[in-house]
Order: C-alpha cells, then sequence, then structure tokens
C-alpha cells in the first residue's frame, strides 16, 4: 500500500474544530471586543466621544461589579440567581433608609441586606446540599417578595435629599464616583482571585471540589464567601443606580440577573465551574454593552438587538462545550 | 456433565486487550461448552473481569475472535451482544430505580399493541419469567425499594427476557449477605439446568468450586489454566494464581530499627465499609494493605484521613489526635495520595504549580495573597526531588499518568508528613516510572516518614513493604512479617481460605 494523502476523517475534523474552539476560549472575547469597537468608531461618528464612552462606563458600572462578584461564584461551580432580587430590594431599602435616617445609613443598610442574604445563599447551597441554581432561584422570589412587601409595590422616591445622589454620580476626572467604584472593586477582586489564596482556593473547589476537600481546602467556607461577596456586589450595584436616579423599585433587577450571566459567560467564564478571569467577564460584560449601544446609536430595531445577545451567548457556551471536549 | 460430548457453546480465541500501557488480557484462548458453568477467576487486575466483559460485548478486544456457536461474532456493545444471546449481569446493578421490577425487566423490548405499551401482557410475561426461574419478585414492586440480591435476580430476568443463552455473572455475590449467596447459588445452577450456559466471573473459590463444572484460572491477563472443577482444591487454584510476572527491580528494604517511635496508631476503626480495624505504623516504616478489591482498604484510609465519616476508639499521629477532616490531618501531620488522582487529586486544568501548593499555601501566603517566587521555588525543588518534570505552568492534564502521580508525591511531600497513605500510587502508570515511584517510596520511608501502602499488586506489596496486613470483607485478617510474608500466605488471608499461619 502507498502512502496516499487521504482526506481527514470526521472525527479528526472535529477534533480540530475543538482545538481551533480552545485557542478561541483561551483568547476569549477580546478581539470580537476590539473588532466591534473599532466597527463603531467607523461607522457611527457619535461612538467615539468622550461622553458616550463614559456613559458606557457610568451605565455599566453596577453590571460589572455584580458581575465581577459573579465570577468567583461560577468559578468556584456555584451560581447566583438572587442578584437581580437582591439589587432590588437593596436599592429600594438603601433609598427609603436614605430619606428617613440619612444618606450613609441607608447605603450601609443596602449592603448589609445584600450580605446577609449572600449568606444565606451560601448556607442553603453549602450546609443544606441544595443545587445553587435551585436555591437561588428560590431565594431570589423570597427576596423580591420582601422588597414588595416593605415598599407596597411603589417607586421609592430620595429626590429631595440629593447628597444620596453624591454616591453615585460625584464627578472625579470627568468620570462618576460610580464608575470609579466599579473600576476599583473589578481590579480587586481580579487581583485577590488572581493572587491571593482565597482566588487559588475558588479555583481548586470549581475545578476538582473532592480534590480540593482532600488536599484540605475548607471547601464550603470558600463557597459560602463566594455567595456573600455576590450578594454585597448585588446590593452595591442596587445602592448606586438608586443614588444616580434618586429612586428605585424592589422589582427593578428582574432583567440584570441575565445581563450578568450573559456578560460573564460570553467573556468566557465556564459555567462548570474552575475556570474564568475577572479580566474576561468585564470585557465581555462591556462587549454586551458596546451591541447595545451600537444597536442604539445606529438606530437598528432593539428586537434585533436580544436576538443578537441570544446568538452570541450560544456561540459563547457552544465554544466552552467543545474546547471542553476535545481538550 | 459429559463434557466430551457437549458441543461448544462460547470458542474464545486468542482475545488480547489493552488499556493504556496496561496489558489487562494476552492471547486468551477458552473454550465455553454449552448448558455449563464455567468460572474465571484470579487475583484483582488478572484479566478475568475484563474477560466477562469483552465476551458480554461492553468492550471489544483488540486482537482475537469470539466464536458463538461456530460463528464468528464481534460484538459493539452490550446490545450487539443481547442480540446474540448474551447478556452480563453487572458487579453493579444497571437498572432503573424509579420502574417497576417489570418495567425493568422488559425496558426498551416491552410488549405493545396500537403503539402503547401493553401492561397487561408486561405483567404477565414478567410473573411467568419469575416463576419459571423460581423468583419471588413482584412485577409491581419498585426496584429501588428492593434489596441488592432482589436487583440481581432482576437484572437475571431481564436477561431471560431476552432469551440470553449464555449469561455472565461478574462477581454476583461479591455485595451478598450469605443467606442471600445462598440463594443466588441455586439460581445458578437452576439456570444451567435448564440449559443455560453460565460464565461466573468470582474471587470467592469455594463459590467456584461448588458451582463450576469448568475453572479457568487467570494470571497476569494470560490463561494459566482450564480444568474441570472437580479436579482442583482451593489450594491447587492459589498455586495457579501464583507465580512471578516479569521481574521488577525493587529498592533495597530499609526497615526501621526496633523499637522506633509509632506514628499513626489507630484502634477500632469503623467506617461504612470497615468494621473494627486497629494498625500501627511505625516512623520508617513501610507497611503494606493487601486483599482483594472491596475489602475496605481504600475505605479504611479515608476514613484514618478524614476524607470520610468514621467512628474509632483512637487514632492518632505521633501525639496528636487525629481530628477527623483532611485539612486536620495534615496539620497533624498525615498526607494522603488518593487512589484516583483524576477524581481526587488533580484540578486538571490548572498548571502543575498551584496542583503541587494546593495543600500547602498557607506556607506561601503572606497577608493573604500567595508569594509566587517562593512558591514556584518550593514547588519546582519538590518536583525535582520526585524526579518530575518542573513544567511549572502546565496544567496537570497535560501531564502523563506517571508524572501527574510525580504531582502528587510532590504534593505530598510539601506538606512535610510524618505519615503517608498512598492508595495505589502506581495504577495507570508504565513500568519506568513505576521504578521511580518505588524509588521515591522507599526514600520517603528512609527519611522517617511511615508509609501505609495499598496495592491491588501482591508482587508490590511484597517487594517494597517490610509488614503486611491483609483486609477481609471490612476486617484485617492477617499481619505477616518477615518469612511469613509470601505471595501464598498473603492471598490465602486475602480469600479466606486457610488459616494464616499460626505465628
Amino acid at each position: 500500500m502507498t502512502a496516499e494523502p487521504r482526506a481527514p476523517m470526521l472525527s479528526e475534523r472535529l477534533m480540530d474544530l475543538g482545538r481551533r474552539a480552545l485557542v478561541i476560549r483561551r483568547t476569549g472575547i477580546l478581539i470580537p471586543f476590539l473588532v466591534t469597537f473599532a466597527a463603531l468608531s467607523l461607522i457611527s461618528p457619535s461612538f467615539f466621544r468622550f461622553q458616550n464612552l463614559t456613559n458606557i462606563l457610568d451605565q455599566q458600572a453596577g453590571i460589572i461589579i455584580v458581575a465581577s462578584a459573579g465570577t468567583l461564584v461560577l468559578i468556584a461551580g456555584g451560581i447566583d440567581l438572587s442578584i437581580g432580587a437582591i439589587y432590588g430590594l437593596a436599592g429600594a431599602v438603601s433609598a427609603q433608609v436614605a430619606t428617613s435616617v440619612s444618606s450613609p445609613v441607608g447605603i450601609l443598610s443596602g449592603l448589609g441586606l445584600g450580605l446577609l442574604v449572600g449568606l444565606i445563599n451560601g448556607l442553603i447551597v453549602t450546609r443544606f446540599r441544595i443545587n445553587a441554581l435551585i436555591g437561588t432561584l428560590a431565594m431570589s422570589f423570597v427576596v423580591s417578595g420582601f422588597g414588595a412587601v416593605l415598599t407596597k409595590g411603589n417607586l421609592v422616591v430620595a429626590f429631595d435629599h440629593p447628597d444620596f445622589q453624591q454616591f453615585a454620580a460625584t464627578r472625579i476626572f470627568g468620570i462618576t464616583s460610580a464608575a470609579w467604584m466599579m473600576v476599583i472593586i473589578a481590579t480587586t477582586i481580579g487581583i485577590l482571585l488572581a493572587r491571593s489564596t482565597f482566588g487559588r482556593y475558588v479555583y481548586a473547589t470549581g475545578g476538582n471540589a473532592e480534590a480540593a476537600r482532600l488536599g484540605g481546602v475548607r471547601v464550603n467556607t470558600i463557597r459560602v464567601a463566594t455567595f456573600a461577596l455576590s450578594g454585597v456586589a448585588a446590593a452595591m450595584a442596587g445602592v448606586l443606580d438608586a443614588s444616580r436616579v434618586l429612586s428605585a423599585q424592589a422589582s427593578s433587577g428582574s432583567f440584570l440577573t441575565f445581563t450578568v450571566l450573559t456578560g460573564i459567560i460570553v467573556g468566557g467564564t465556564s459555567i462548570l465551574g474552575g475556570e474564568g478571569s475577572i479580566r474576561r467577564t468585564v470585557i465581555g460584560c462591556l462587549f454586551v454593552a458596546l451591541v447595545a449601544n451600537g444597536f442604539n446609536l445606529l438606530g437598528l430595531d432593539p428586537f434585533y438587538q436580544q436576538i443578537t445577545l441570544g446568538v452570541i451567548l450560544l456561540l459563547a457556551v457552544g465554544i466552552d462545550a467543545w474546547s471542553r471536549r476535545f481538550s | 456433565m459429559v463434557a466430551l460430548t457437549q458441543d461448544v457453546h462460547l470458542d474464545i480465541r486468542g482475545l488480547g486487550k489493552s488499556f493504556g500501557a496496561t496489558r489487562a488480557l494476552d492471547d486468551v484462548s477458552v473454550e465455553v461448552r454449552s448448558g455449563s458453568v464455567h468460572s474465571f477467576v484470579g487475583e484483582n487486575g488478572a484479566g478475568k473481569s475484563t474477560l466477562g466483559k469483552i465476551v458480554a460485548g461492553v468492550f471489544p478486544p483488540d486482537q482475537g475472535q469470539l466464536v458463538l456457536r461456530g460463528t464468528p461474532v464481534s460484538f459493539h456493545s452490550p446490545r450487539a451482544a443481547l442480540e446474540r444471546g448474551i447478556a452480563l449481569v453487572a458487579q453493579e446493578v444497571a437498572l432503573v430505580p424509579q420502574l417497576t421490577v417489570a418495567q425493568n425487566v422488559f425496558l426498551g423490548v416491552e410488549p405493545q399493541r396500537g403503539g402503547f405499551i401493553d401492561r397487561g401482557r408486561l405483567l404477565e410475561q414478567t410473573e411467568r419469567l419469575a416463576q419459571d426461574a423460581g423468583f419471588d419478585l413482584r412485577p409491581n414492586a419498585l426496584v429501588g425499594r428492593l434489596s441488592i440480591a432482589e436487583q440481581q435476580q432482576v437484572e437475571i430476568l431481564r436477561a431471560l427476557g431476552r432469551d440470553a443463552e449464555l449469561i455472565v455473572l461478574d462477581e454476583p455475590s461479591a455485595a451478598l449477605s450469605a443467606k442471600e449467596v445462598e440463594h443466588l447459588h441455586e439460581i445458578v445452577r437452576g439456570l444451567a439446568r435448564r440449559g443455560h450456559t453460565v460464565i461466573l466471573v468470582s474471587h470467592f473459590l469455594n463459590e467456584v468450586l461448588e458451582l463450576a463444572d469448568t475453572v479457568t484460572v487467570l494470571r497476569d491477563g494470560k490463561v494459566v489454566q482450564t480444568n474441570p472443577a472437580a479436579s482442583e482444591t482451593e489450594a491447587s487454584l492459589i498455586a495457579a494464581m501464583l507465580g512471578r510476572a516479569a521481574g521488577r527491580a525493587y529498592p533495597d528494604k530499609r526497615p526501621p530499627a526496633p523499637g522506633t517511635a509509632v506514628v499513626l496508631s489507630v484502634s477500632d476503626v469503623h467506617a461504612p465499609g470497615v468494621a473494627g480495624v486497629s494498625l500501627e505504623v511505625r516512623a520508617g516504616e513501610i507497611v503494606g494493605l493487601a486483599g482483594l478489591v472491596g475489602a475496605g482498604r481504600t475505605e479504611l484510609a479515608r476514613a484514618i484521613y478524614g476524607a470520610a465519616p468514621a467512628t474509632s476508639a483512637g487514632m492518632a499521629a505521633g501525639v496528636t489526635t487525629l481530628p477527623g477532616s483532611p485539612s486536620g490531618s495534615l496539620r497533624a501531620g498525615v498526607a494522603m495520595i488518593p487512589e484516583s488522582r483524576k477524581d481526587d487529586g488533580l484540578l486538571l486544568q490548572r498548571p502543575v504549580r498551584e496542583n503541587v501548593s494546593l495543600t500547602t499555601l498557607p506556607i506561601f501566603d503572606r497577608l493573604g495573597f500567595v508569594r509566587r517566587g517562593m512558591e514556584a521555588e518550593e514547588v519546582g525543588s519538590a518536583l525535582t526531588k520526585v524526579s518530575g518534570t518542573p513544567r511549572l505552568e502546565a496544567p496537570a492534564s497535560a501531564l502523563s499518568g506517571g508524572n501527574q502521580q510525580k504531582l502528587m508525591f510532590a504534593r505530598a511531600l510539601l506538606a512535610k508528613p510524618n505519615v503517608l497513605i498512598a492508595d495505589e500510587p502506581t495504577r495507570g502508570v508504565d513500568v519506568g516510572a513505576k521504578r521511580d515511584l518505588y524509588r521515591l517510596l522507599v526514600e520517603i520511608a528512609a527519611q522517617g516518614v511511615g508509609v501505609l501502602l495499598i496495592s491491588n499488586e501482591i508482587e508490590e506489596i511484597l517487594g517494597l513493604s517490610h509488614r503486611v496486613v491483609v483486609m477481609r470483607l471490612g476486617s484485617v485478617t492477617a499481619e505477616f512479617e518477615g518469612a511469613e510474608m509470601t505471595e501464598e500466605n498473603i492471598l490465602a488471608a486475602a480469600f479466606g481460605t486457610a488459616p494464616a499461619a499460626a505465628a
């Protein structure tokens, strides 16, 4: 038999595709993000403006803060579906307390609530061994319900307390305090994840919980900590947004959960745990925001925006699954 | 049992099978006669289960041929084997617990009427099958509520319901009580009486001698002999299972001086699969823990390490009482290399450096952050010590099995343990890496660490251990030292056949 060059078999071609998917996942969302950024700069004259870009940053502040903490939860092998509900409750409570007591107390009470719910989430998942998806979904109903009861379903307004607005809307070098806080929080969590002992344990817990446990890692403590951080971050986002517009509605966070998860997953953090990074999440969230901003500036039908996002999300998850199968 | 006049049901010709570097079966040829009970016996890893599984289509052979009643066949799946009348009743039952007996028996081949399942016929046929086989099973009972013995009967019914003529029973009595075993034996005899052929894979020699017409002994993947059961005894079977594989170089033994301090002492440990075990390990001593698969060795190791809940009258490392959690055990100076490095040891996607330092991060911690330079240095030197590749930043998944295992050793060594529990440290590792690991175990012990070594390879245990503890059915049945440490004695104690030589 002579060695004829033969056509690659289907399985080989699939392997090849899988390897390419792995490369795509490693480089992450950075390239699509840069391409979109460049394209929008060329197509839309109003895109590459200080005003527009800082607006995007300001609007994404809350989402990126929640997504950074949510990335920790995902890497540790969990998921938190209650972030939207915490966001709504914390915003409403902080606005309420800011009007009735004072702004600092309002801010702290919002954050404290977030911490409390996060800790409860952690206990539900670890101590009571309830699946994170279901446990936090149930908690999202409970938390939303509390919010509705506390506010009687009304919009909470703090228009007569402009000092509350300073928390989110003070401009420093032309950029809002909300955006600055986002930068600081995302950077801190990023460094924590990449450099700290805690960060190592987060990766270990999600990568192989049994190996981590046998290696002496207190897996449950790590999980609880990620949920607690996620709760505080969601509350922070709620407080920031309430502060920015001086009003809040307890039911306002329902869409936030999905926006945040989309950002994290499009960024390339695996939904199966053990992998991911804050840098990816930030770029993922910004990419999603760019797509929305682009539709906006180009005057495209917003319905197509949702379809586009859905397809991007499917692609991101698909690439993750492919690269895992063949790596 | 006029063997000569019986025709051959299944002719196994020259089967070969490898798993990675391990040669599980090598040129295996056996004739299984119609209507006989044919037993495969051998040590752990001799290839008896693999042979049974190839016959039932669980995996295909690499070489060789199965000839079924004169026709060459090859099975790509258990389903294909079933279509040719061969069914496997596996060690672990494979039933749907939420379904009834009848639904499980006819799963996938339900009697139908007009596109719907004919429930009446389903119950009736199940009832009839159960009656024929002499089983006391209600067709409507939920399988999840049945005992393991009953679930096994459902599996047998499932095989019979598909007109299986050859039934492979893989370690059927391993999980049964004495009474249930008795009943199982009745069932096997009944099957043979009604003309079925039974292949019985078992490590209970008395069971084999009681039931089988023919016994094939396997060793290191090869057939040693196939003889009528009537001409065999337990002693003759054990003798056939013995024999040395190609010699492997073991380092010289350096047993600790008498009176060396005890570094691990446990008494009356109870855990799932462990029934009251006491043992001691001295500094510098390698204690081999031998036994059959399922004898409770891994369970004991996990209980000592605190990986699984356990009770005991006392567990201590040095002078520290073991606190019953992995993190506490590590602090008390006990490290464990788990049985399955992939499931219980490695973070496959993370770099080697992070894998090695996982248990010792607190050492490298400064104000909550990892001192990377120090970490890389220590991990690098630990890897060099175990003669592993210091490819610190490669993901653990990129390493060979041998290097992954060296990584696990490096992790354990970084913790500077007084006691090292090594559970199957050379599983799935090639010969060269095995030698490295043997040398490493001996060196670790020579530095004063007490080593508890679990291995399925008796040869390995004999080659490395200073003392051997044998477990059977969750208890320690024998302990051998010096000249008594022979393969014969260990096997006899592991199989529970002969009384251990008087100490």
